[in-house]
């Protein structure tokens, strides 16, 4: 016997958030929908153009390159700040104040703006006056983001690992703190090995925590726009333009509006998809742990 | 309005989408939905069935009008009666 019955009443408790989001977001992107189908040249001079813009932007070579610069920009990074990530958080102190004093130090890069992170790393980097670009010519080693597309990469990997890697560590060190003292006393107890009780008793719980990172970091450096552009600018050439400083360009530089809206629709679903898809997998994984609990 | 530069097939779209959400509060509030599994790997309720219908319509659309010749129509009865088979049997 189930008589209880869902009040969705309490729906009507979101509506004046409901307003707020429909001027902050749903009616701006109306709009954008609006433009992506016409050439607006001016208030009384827009032309219909139909799907035009959205054939050209997919076709577009090098759309198509910034997108795959970019999938491999944040697979690059997800492989290494994961389990570098868990590294640091596996011998981070577990208490003391050697603990908060490690902690502070790993969560100083996550304070500092975006532009402020490119900036810094531009004057890292440079040849006459930076540490590492001057130590690295000085070394012998010909270093130059602004001629060569490899050191320009690897200079932004790097700096988006120093950036967020503190991000992922925290969240790891948080999943880590939360494992009972009594699985590791049964660990000792059938003198399990460190790798043992890494694999059977931390990572599996980590596996929450892991999923928010890898969602949190995937979605970010999809969208990554500030910090690039003051490092590199999107060079040498295009070989560091990722997909948002494509729009801005097409957006802010040409005042193309109406494919530049095309694009960022195409943008927008892309993000929706992985979002989706990283949201319902978090949500089933609890719901297998917790059948009777719902989520 | 006028700066919101409205179209006539932006505005039908729009209002389709927020009849589809009218009809399906109106849909719950006669008969509550039932969470279920069907061909989908994971249960959904009506309203995941219709988001991910709508979702791939996006991706259907996108796809026909960026690496086929065919009319867009063909996209809109593709993505029609796959949002029928995922209502009925997602």
């Amino acid at each position: 016997m189930n008589n209880k019955v869902l009040n969705n009443r309490a729906w009507l408790l979101v509506l004046p958030m409901l307003v707020l989001v429909a001027f902050s977001a749903i009616i701006p992107l109306m709009t954008v929908v609006n433009y992506s189908v016409q050439d607006v040249l001016g208030p009384n001079a827009r032309f219909f153009t139909g799907t035009e813009w959205f054939h050209s932007i997919l076709n577009d070579s090098a759309l198509r390159d910034a997108f795959v610069r970019q999938i491999l920009f944040s697979l690059t990074i997800l492989a290494i700040q994961v389990p570098l990530g868990i590294g640091i958080a596996l011998i981070m102190p577990k208490r003391g104040w050697q603990a908060s004093a490690v902690l502070i130090l790993i969560t100083l890069p996550l304070l500092i703006p975006w532009n402020v992170v490119g900036s810094i790393w531009q004057i890292f980097t440079r040849g006459d006056i930076g540490l590492m670009g001057y130590g690295l010519r000085e070394l012998g080693i010909n270093y130059n983001i602004t001629r060569n597309s490899g050191d320009a990469w690897a200079t932004i990997i790097l700096m988006d690992v120093w950036h967020w890697t503190p991000l992922v560590a925290m969240l790891c060190y948080s999943g880590l703190r939360s494992i009972p003292e009594a699985y590791y006393q049964a660990a000792r107890i059938d003198r399990a090995s460190k790798w043992a009780i890494f694999r059977y008793i931390q990572l599996p719980k980590l596996t929450n925590v892991l999923v928010i990172a890898v969602l949190l970091r995937f979605m970010h450096s999809f969208m990554i726009y500030a910090e690039p552009f003051v490092l590199t600018g999107g060079g040498p050439g295009s070989s560091t333009t990722f997909l948002s400083q494509s729009l801005a360009t097409m957006a802010i530089g040409q005042q193309d509006l109406g494919p530049s809206a095309a694009f960022s629709i195409i943008y927008f679903l892309v993000i929706l998809l992985v979002s989706w898809v990283f949201y319902t997998t978090i949500m089933h994984m609890q719901k297998d742990k917790n059948p009777h609990g719902g989520a | 309005m006028s700066w919101m530069v409205w179209t006539t097939p932006t505005a039908i779209f729009f209002s389709s989408i927020a009849a589809m959400l009218a009809g399906m509060t109106l849909w719950e509030i006669l008969s509550p939905t039932v969470e279920r599994k069907g061909f989908l790997p994971i249960s959904t309720t009506r309203g995941d069935r219709l988001f991910i219908g709508l979702l791939s319509a996006a991706f259907i659309h996108l796809g026909v009008i960026g690496f086929t010749t065919l009319s867009i129509w063909i996209a809109l009865a593709l993505s029609a009666v796959w949002l029928l088979v995922l209502m009925r049997w997602g």
